[in-house]
């Protein structure tokens, strides 16, 4: 006799539409209420953006290396940054800023991180977060690792981590959920979906009807929000990160975004993708929601946003010039590139590191 | 003082290690109730419990990619993969991040952890059980790739493997994991990594080998000095960073050299040290430098795999003709 051996669903939650109001048909948490609250994750998701923006011209200009931008993404990093602890561990991909920026990453430090020099992952951040993370998903195996860490010393944190749309293809990713389950880890794994992987589209990685589900056929609660609503963006990290630290096991996070970038200063996404796709998307992103919603609700206005925007604009270039003068003023010698390989440097790099010392003008320009 | 094996070496430092230090703990499949499919987590389970000895999922690239999370934060994990073969996935978590968390983030996080393994062929085991991959790991910026071939070894190094605060991949010789008994106190004392071990002093020719090639090398060592031959015998030990003073040192007074290896020749660690004698030691040689060595080609299954392997006959033939140089 055939009956059902499984069945599964996976809720999705809007709070806040596209136009800047509260959705009618469900009850909306406290949190949209907040407005301290809100104003404040309003303001460094602008930054973020500003930042964004600075990165992108200075990469134009030459001052900068290949950048990942974040543009579109605000609300579902800043978030992910929100509910976290500075104990809990971040274990990121290569563009989750707002996230870092939140738990006191500086805009320096990612500059001089795409600007080649290592000095900008030993971060002022968190001295347990981990650094960016190029090797698509392996991230996600890390914050297992870390959440294990805790676990096994009893230590009341959590590890949350990062993985994209194309990331969650990968066996890291799928490794993750099922150690997440087999341990019950304090772990939350966020899949920030931004529908594009390089020029890969959502629909090409599986056929799948989300994502969030490949949490579930690993035995994790898992629920997919929408990525450009900060409060369910918010609501969700809550959640996640409170069942968690509850020991409640770990938790699975779709969050429905755009990338409104190209992939990185590399790429050129309208080799692969319609401009009216884009258009539409620009619709739908998360800071003329919440600014809207705010405005409306009185706790935010044109003028505020005016003056925040000068603020913006000073704080990154401040964290521009802080950058161009650290490279052009303070480089790291030839050695730095032997002196962090281990605790000890053994007799064979002893030996290269002064051979690279007498060859140390060399090589200077590309 | 108890006579053990070269794996009841490897079982007595991880019990060591674990009472000496709470964090370490053994990360992997069949590690805990089992003990390990070769027994080097016996009795394990049953002293130190669920938490320290901890069996996982059937995931490699999850053993090595967790392990560098908890090895970031606070926890020291002994990895182990079951057989040489199954370490294949785990190469991106052990190239992209073991070795360069310190590096990436200059110095601010580490990865204190130790990836172990069976390593060489040689026990009748199916495909993928046999190989001897020491040259991908050696290749790799950031690890520490050890290798012991005694009882007293297995234990020193382990000790000094898991104390260390960078990642170290333990590659254990299976073929003679029961080889020899030796007399091996726990006293805790650790062995030092990144030098080689003088295993037999001689004049006339050094004979460079590591793991399960130190039983034929020094086979080979016997035949030729009942023939009234002088020869010195060096174990490795540590393949990367490698100590070419001592194998310098030693072909300075010998002049003739040969290297064995049990993995593929075509850019093995052979190869590497072949490499130093000529950069180094080329005034001091009488003789070619001979690599004697596994076939570049796949290991074949069991029936044929100790025609693969360097013989003790392959050993003394490449010796003599060094030593017909004059």
């Amino acid at each position: 006799m055939a009956h059902t051996a499984a069945a599964f669903k996976v809720d999705y939650f809007q709070f806040l539409k596209p136009d800047g109001k509260l959705v009618e048909d469900q009850q909306v948490p406290a949190l949209a209420r907040d407005f301290d609250r809100l104003t404040e994750l309003y303001k460094l998701m602008v930054l973020t953006r500003t930042f964004d923006k600075k990165a992108v011209a200075l990469q134009r200009t030459g001052k900068l290396g290949t950048y990942a931008s974040c543009l579109g993404h605000e609300a579902a990093h800043v978030a992910i940054g929100a509910a976290m602890k500075e104990e809990d561990c971040f274990a990121p991909m290569y563009r989750e800023y707002g996230a870092q920026f939140y738990r006191g990453v500086k805009m320096s430090e990612v500059l001089l991180y795409w600007g080649g020099d290592e000095r900008g992952s030993n971060f002022s951040g968190p001295k347990h977060d981990f650094a960016w993370c190029v090797p698509i998903a392996t991230q996600c195996l890390h914050a297992a690792g870390a959440a294990l860490a805790y676990k096994l010393k009893k230590e009341d944190r959590v590890a949350v981590t990062v993985v994209g749309d194309g990331g969650s293809s990968k066996g890291d990713f799928l490794e993750a959920i099922n150690a997440g389950s087999a341990w019950k880890l304090p772990l939350v794994l966020v899949i920030v979906n931004n529908q594009w992987a390089i020029s890969v589209p959502r629909k090409k990685q599986n056929t799948a009807a989300t994502l969030a589900q490949k949490g579930i056929a690993g035995g994790l609660p898992s629920i997919q929000v929408d990525g450009n609503d900060l409060i369910a963006c918010l609501w969700a990290m809550d959640k996640a990160v409170n069942a968690a630290r509850a020991g409640k096991g770990a938790f699975v996070l779709e969050m429905l975004t755009y990338r409104l970038s190209d992939h990185t200063t590399a790429d050129d996404a309208r080799r692969y993708r319609p401009s009216d796709e884009v258009d539409e998307a620009w619709d739908n992103e998360p800071l003329k929601r919440l600014k809207a919603y705010l405005i409306d609700q009185g706790a935010w206005s044109d003028d505020k946003e005016e003056e925040l925007l000068g603020e913006c604009k000073q704080w990154v270039q401040q964290a521009a010039d802080e950058y161009l003068d650290m490279i052009e003023n303070d480089p790291q010698p030839v050695t730095a590139m032997f002196d962090y390989m281990f605790a000890e440097l053994p007799a064979d790099l002893i030996e290269q590191r002064t051979y690279a010392q007498d060859y140390a003008e060399d090589g200077g320009q590309h | 003082m108890a006579e053990i094996t070269l794996i009841e070496g490897v079982t007595m430092a991880l019990a060591r290690a674990m009472e000496e230090d709470p964090s370490v703990v053994m990360f992997g499949e069949d590690v805990g109730v089992n003990g390990g499919v070769f027994r080097a987590t016996a009795g394990l389970h049953d002293k130190f419990g669920d938490d320290r000895v901890i069996d996982t999922p059937l995931a490699e690239v999850m053993i090595a990619g967790m392990s560098v999370g908890m090895a970031a934060q606070g926890i020291k994990p002994v990895a182990e993969a079951q057989f040489c073969g199954f370490t294949m996935p785990m190469i991106d978590h052990i190239m992209c991040h073991a070795g360069r968390l310190r590096n990436r983030t200059r110095g601010r996080m580490s990865c204190p952890m130790v990836l172990r393994f069976p390593s060489g062929g040689g026990i009748h085991a199916p495909e993928h059980h046999s190989e001897s991959p020491e040259a991908l790991f050696a290749h790799m910026p950031g690890v520490r790739v050890v290798i012991p071939s005694s009882p007293s070894r297995a234990y020193g190094l382990m000790l000094a493997a898991i104390r260390d605060p960078d990642p170290v991949i333990f590659m254990e010789p299976k073929r003679i994991y029961r080889w020899q008994k030796e007399e091996v106190a726990d006293d805790g004392e650790e062995l030092p990594m990144d030098v080689c071990y003088t295993l037999r002093d001689g004049n006339d020719i050094t004979l460079v080998t590591w793991g399960s090639m130190v039983k034929e090398t020094l086979q080979a060592a016997d035949e030729l000095e009942q023939q009234g031959l002088s020869v010195e015998v060096i174990d490795v030990a540590t393949v990367s960073p490698l100590d070419m003073d001592t194998i310098i040192e030693s072909v300075e007074r010998t002049g003739r050299c040969v290297i064995i290896q049990e993995a593929p020749k075509h850019c093995g660690v052979a190869s590497e040290i072949a490499a130093g004698l000529a950069d180094a030691g080329i005034w001091h040689l009488h003789a070619p430098v001979k690599r004697v060595c596994g076939y570049d080609v796949v290991m074949p299954l069991y029936r044929n795999e100790m025609k693969y392997m360097p013989s003790v006959r392959r050993i003394v033939d490449a010796a003599k003709e060094t030593l017909e140089v004059s």
